[in-house]
């Protein structure tokens, strides 16, 4: 009998529980991850071009320079959006506090429910861009509304809220990435 | 039984055809060949919307919209590897079901190998030492012992007849 090929002691018996609790640890996180959030390639990437007109004057049109040297949040939603409803008190209460330029992105939408949609619910939005074809949503790599983007003054994403923000999101992602933002900035 | 299932597959493998003809009907074709070789293309990419169906099945309005982007891209003779890098540089690797070979993925590429080996050193081992164990000596003792058993056993096996 060889005896240094037999594991000493009853350990060996262990193993195969040791290797179920490691697998059982990974699907047990699994539990609490959300496939539908992916993780963006646009972070630290220029700003998609874009050149849209406004919701409430389809005569102008706004494009990526006209941003540049400022630090703003591209807000994509839509009047058909449900997530967007709950959504956007928050977005209400970050336009109040004033600590950042939020333009929105009406995606894919009616201008007519978009414009109605901002009278019952309040306008937190600088200006409103229109994306009906989603062709510039496409480019911001939207795959759900609502999606935020943080973007700094050159004209670079900083930071991407996938789904509805919401209040402790200000305190705990905005602010501290805004600050982050202008510290560097300055 | 066995009939019902039978319709009931052949019906469903039926309308599976449908799904995919109405998700690409939309589209002109010059010939047969280049509307497969589309749908051998869109079958690659993820729909991000409903991600367990590609972009040649899925209905929903991202997956129209990325299909007609996709087809634009093709007609002006893009290659595969362009339409992937546009896709890519948009929604990340994510939206390609067969995931490029680069370190982030590389556990994914080698890890099953890597748990063949494991299994494989494993298996070695427990075969070898079942081979090596196979002579055992036992004490008068446990002769003893082995003997009595047996017998109980054998009076177990009367006494539930």
């Amino acid at each position: 009998m060889s005896d240094q090929s037999q594991t000493p002691g009853r350990m060996r018996y262990l193993i195969p529980l040791f290797l179920f609790l490691i697998m059982a640890g990974f699907l047990f996180k699994g539990l609490f991850m959300d496939p539908r959030h992916i993780p963006s390639v646009l972070i630290n990437k220029p700003v998609p071009e874009f050149n849209l007109p406004t919701l409430f004057d389809p005569e102008k049109l706004v494009s990526t320079a006209d941003m540049k040297g400022k630090v703003w949040l591209l807000n994509v939603w839509a009047s058909w959006c449900a997530a967007c409803r709950a959504e956007h008190q928050v977005l209400n209460t970050i336009a109040d506090m004033g600590i950042v330029d939020i333009i929105g992105l009406d995606y894919k939408d009616e201008e007519a429910d978009g414009k109605r949609w901002l009278q019952q619910l309040g306008n937190p939005y600088k200006e409103v861009l229109v994306d009906k074809s989603g062709r510039v949503g496409i480019d911001f790599g939207v795959y759900g509304v609502p999606e935020s983007f943080l973007i700094d003054a050159e004209g670079v994403i900083r930071h991407k809220f996938t789904g509805p923000l919401n209040y402790p999101d200000i305190k705990g992602v905005l602010i501290p990435k805004l600050n982050e933002i202008r510290g560097v900035e300055r | 039984m066995k009939t019902v299932k039978t319709v009931l597959f052949i019906g469903l493998f039926l309308m599976s055809g449908f799904a995919g003809a109405t998700a690409l009907s939309s589209f002109a074709f010059d010939s047969k060949e280049e509307e497969q070789a589309f749908r051998e293309l869109a079958a690659k990419i993820r729909c991000l919307v409903c991600q367990n169906q590609s972009l040649a099945d899925s209905d929903a309005e991202l997956a129209g919209d990325l299909r007609r982007e996709v087809y634009t891209l093709w007609k002006e003779q893009k290659s595969e590897e362009e339409i992937a890098e546009f896709l890519v540089a948009r929604y990340g690797d994510f939206v390609l079901y067969d995931p490029p070979m680069k370190p982030s993925t590389y556990i994914l590429w080698f890890g099953p190998f890597f748990l063949f080996l494991i299994g494989c050193y494993v298996l070695s081992r427990a075969l070898k030492s079942k081979t090596e164990d196979k002579e055992v000596e036992l004490t008068q003792e446990d002769q003893q012992r082995l003997k009595s058993l047996l017998k109980d056993d054998n009076d177990n096996r009367e006494i539930t007849k």
